[in-house]
């Protein structure tokens, strides 16, 4: 066993494509670093930003690193589509191994840490001030979830860099994920960036679960905005769903580095047993996502109907009603493993009693709009864009919720459609409607609204066109994560295939121009933030958070840094079989654990 | 669009459920898109002539009723789920007037192999089946996980290393049928795809006939190559061992 475990110099010899990456990525970070140097910026962003307790601040940085994670998860998504657009009856650019590796992360990035991360910042700026509180309940444990989500993103970057990604769908379901037919670092590199930023969503969850229980005042439970309820709903998930992903994963560890046979093939493993367990996790998860975006939706469309929320109490009710339900449903993903017609039935069923507390939910947002004086800020387009996508979205996801519809949209196309409806129809949209509603309040500046419409219809009919078509290719029995498709196979040769599949492609590419417009928006607002000056409450709200200004708060601690630096050594040591490594990080982590230290206040 | 020009009868009728289950949930669907649209447009800020009670904001009976729609919709898809699960149930037998043929479905790394445990004949990515007549697979897989999905013939069933699952089908006329993996495995995976060829009883049983008099024998040895990760040609044999039962209990659940 040498010193370095399984790093040799060979994992960082990649092939041509995947040399890009490698070579971007280097580049990116030292142009950052030097950047930083030159401008002498290094004592101000140590200070003021990567140590700050700020929930405020912490907030900014989750944004930002969601951005930035956002960026590389489309980059993902536009190589997959021209290698789709390139591959039919043909190789295409891009390899087998690649293009698994690109689903893989696309999906892993997207919901870990574009979507859990965007929506953590937008938590962590709006959450307090909704309770009339300044501070959440353990600030240095929130710097410490924060840093561990960003290590959890750099070793998945650092995946491009040294070794590989796993090739194995976002789920990494065994016996592929094992090491017989997976035996490189790539689903090591997922398990620990998994576990790690795992670990800092648990921690969050509690941390704003507890800051809702006590530091509210003499706010009544049902005095709370709905941002704080879903909020809620979403933190319980968290709480019950994030500790089945860490068993989960540990399993698939021990499976995969110390010889366990929990999910392989042989010796009485089981992998039908990893399936249930991802998806007990993999199911509340998607509405730990969407729940706090239902939550931005109310505030917005009371705000501008100009009217209060209709349907308070039942908005609560059905909110909860939500988060008991989805721990009931999980079978759903996998009806076409082979449990009884009974099981499947049940767990069907069980599906579609989520559609009538978030029926009820749409009835009642619509009916907030009834008699009100709606004005079309970005925000309130936001929202239509969302129940209009949303709405088809779940029409599709009942009818996967029945079984025998099921066995002929499972892993297709449909399957496809349907989640990006949900996941970008809603949380995305919800995330963005919240950004720029709240933008004001952090900045006083008021994010340009032309940019931002022009962004909006953008993404919508680039969203439409990439995603309406596939509803309609699935129908054609074209499966997901093609990296080619043979012309043999009958899949592009339908009627009007071809044309799907080009219109599906061009849809991308306009997203691709509407995220142009929206860097642009954020640049020409931040440019001219004289002109876009507007102060604290330009649309005047009522919500509570708007009512005081949000002063900046000053304690700090390095703990967060210093734990998210040694947990990326503990994982990288684990990734690579450096044992020395890991034990040495393990135990600088118990370490720090065990002498948490005061925070001390910036100059 | 395969799935909705079946030729199965068990493709035919998840097609018709998947239309009526559609057709259910346009009634509350189109309402909701006939209000968003029709709410936006009449009450926009600029129209001084709408209604304006910003203090609107609960109604007991209005709530009431909005539990209540999607509640009923709910409650007749429930009842339409239970029927169609148990009516579609890949284990079911169909009801037949002559015995289902066996086929024996084992998913390898990037092929298939289709076994014929009654005729003694097994085919590599191409499968030969008789029309009008019900065929019973058993699927199980000396593989990652894959889905075994011919769709114009009805849904799929997963194929797992251990695993012994069950899929009822029938074509209803004769024709070629394309059939994939529906489930990602690992490279080849966009290679899986194979073409269900259901014919006439008596070509299915001249091709019977003829695979076993001129095929080479699928023994042990010839197995265990095809074990290897691999893109394979259409290849039929013959075989006298019961290999099915081999692979399935090597995993020893
Ligand atoms: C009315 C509510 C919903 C229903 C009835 C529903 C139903 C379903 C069903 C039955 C599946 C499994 C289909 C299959 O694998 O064949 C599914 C998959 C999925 N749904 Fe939904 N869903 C709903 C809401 C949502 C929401 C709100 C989100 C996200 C915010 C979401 C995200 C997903 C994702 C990510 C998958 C598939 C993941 C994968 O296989 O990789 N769904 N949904
Ligand atoms: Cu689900």
């Amino acid at each position: 066993m040498s010193l370095f475990g399984l790093l040799t110099p060979q994992a960082f010899i990649h092939g041509p494509i995947e040399t890009g990456a490698q070579i971007i990525v280097i580049v990116a970070v030292l142009v950052t670093v030097l950047a930083i140097t030159y401008l002498g910026r290094w004592r101000w962003l140590w200070q003021q930003w990567l140590t700050s307790l700020d929930p405020k601040r912490i907030g900014i940085m989750y944004i930002l690193l969601s951005f930035v994670m956002f960026g590389r998860g489309f980059v993902d998504a536009l190589m997959m589509k021209s290698q789709q657009a390139l591959a039919v009856g043909a190789p295409g650019y891009i390899s087998p191994d690649h293009f698994a590796q690109l689903f893989t992360a696309h999906g892993v990035i997207m919901i870990f840490f574009a979507a859990m991360a965007f929506m953590f910042g937008i938590i962590n700026l709006v959450l307090p001030l909704q309770l009339g509180s300044k501070d959440v309940a353990f600030p240095l444990l929130n710097s410490i979830s924060f840093w561990l989500t960003a290590t959890g993103a750099l070793l998945l970057n650092l995946s491009l860099v040294v070794g590989q990604f796993a090739a194995t769908g976002w789920l990494a379901y065994p016996p592929l994920s094992e090491l017989a037919y997976s035996p490189g670092v790539g689903v090591d590199y997922y398990i620990w960036a998994l576990q790690i930023a795992g670990i800092g969503t648990l921690l969050s969850g509690i941390n704003f679960l507890t800051t809702i229980a006590t530091m509210r005042g003499h706010l009544r439970l049902m005095q709370m905005p709905m941002f704080t309820w879903t909020t809620l709903g979403s933190m319980l998930l968290v709480i019950f769903a994030f500790p089945i992903l860490t068993v989960t994963l540990a399993l698939l560890a021990l499976d995969r580095t110390l010889g366990f046979h929990f999910f392989t093939t042989d010796l009485g493993g089981n992998a039908m047993m990893y399936v249930n367990l991802i998806w007990a996790w993999g199911h509340p998860e998607v509405y730990i996502l969407v729940l706090p975006a239902f939550g931005i939706f109310s505030e917005v469309v009371a705000t501008f109907s100009q009217k209060k929320l209709f349907g308070y109490t039942s908005m609560v009710v059905a909110t909860m009603l939500i988060v008991v339900l989805s721990f009931m449903v999980w079978v759903h993903h996998f009806f076409t493993m082979g449990a009884g017609a009974d099981v499947n039935a049940f767990f069907g069923i069980m599906t579609m009693a989520i559609a009538i507390p978030t029926g009820v939910k749409v009835f009642n947002w619509l009916f907030t709009m009834f008699r009100g004086r709606i004005i079309f800020a970005t925000p309130m387009l936001w929202f239509i864009g969302f129940l209009t996508t949303f709405t088809i979205g779940g029409m599709t996801g009942v009818l996967m919720s029945i079984p025998a519809a099921d066995f002929q949209l499972h892993n297709s196309l449909f399957l496809v459609a349907h989640f990006h409806n949900m996941i970008i129809g809603g949380v995305v949209f919800g995330f963005f409607a919240g950004f720029t509603y709240w933008f004001p309040k952090f900045t006083g500046i008021m994010l340009n609204e032309r940019w931002g419409k022009a962004a909006f219809w953008a993404w919508i009919v680039g969203f439409l066109m990439a995603f309406m078509p596939l509803y309609a290719l699935g129908l054609m029995g074209v499966t997901r994560r093609l990296d080619h498709i043979d012309v043999a196979s009958g899949l592009y040769t339908q009627p009007w295939a071809h044309w799907l599949f080009d219109i599906a492609a061009a849809g991308a590419a306009v997203i691709a121009l509407a995220v142009l417009f929206q860097i642009i928006q954020i640049i020409v607002s931040i440019w001219n933030k004289h002109k876009h000056h507007v102060g604290e409450n330009p649309w005047r709200s009522q919500g509570p958070e708007w009512q005081e200004p949000a002063e900046p708060l000053h304690e700090r601690s390095a703990r967060g840094v210093a734990i998210g630096a040694v947990a990326a050594l503990f994982g990288f040591g684990l990734i690579w079989h450096i044992w020395w490594l890991a034990a040495l990080a393990l135990i600088g982590i118990l370490l720090s654990l065990i002498t948490l230290p005061k925070p001390e206040y910036a100059d | 669009m395969y799935l909705l020009q079946s030729s199965g009868i068990i493709a035919s009728q998840e097609a018709s459920l998947i239309i009526q289950a559609t057709l259910l949930m346009l009634i509350v669907v189109v309402p909701v898109f006939v209000l968003l649209f029709f709410f936006a447009y009449y009450y926009r800020a600029g129209n001084h002539k709408a209604r304006y009670s910003p203090n609107w904001e609960h109604a007991k009976m209005d709530e009431l009723i909005w539990w209540a729609i999607p509640l009923e919709i709910i409650l007749v898809l429930g009842a339409l789920t239970w029927g169609s699960t148990h009516a579609l149930d890949p284990r079911k037998p169909l009801p037949s007037t002559v015995p289902a043929l066996q086929v024996e479905v084992v998913a390898l790394p990037w092929k298939w192999l289709f076994l014929y445990p009654s005729l003694g004949v097994a085919s590599l990515n191409t499968l030969e089946i008789p029309a009008n007549i019900p065929v019973e697979f058993h699927i199980t897989a000396d593989a990652p996980m894959n889905s075994f999905w011919v769709p114009q013939l009805g849904g799929q069933i997963y194929a797992m290393t251990g695993m012994d699952n069950r899929l009822n089908l029938m074509a209803d006329k004769p024709g070629d049928y394309p059939g994939y993996s529906a489930n990602y495995s690992g490279a080849g995976f966009a290679g899986m795809h194979f073409v269900v060829h259901a014919v006439a009883q008596k070509d299915f049983e001249a091709w019977v006939a003829a695979t076993a008099s001129t095929s080479p024998v699928l023994d042990q040895a010839t197995y265990s190559a095809l074990r290897a990760p691999s893109t394979e040609q259409e290849r039929t044999y013959a075989y006298r061992i019961d290999l099915y039962h081999a692979i399935l209990k090597q995993f020893g659940h």
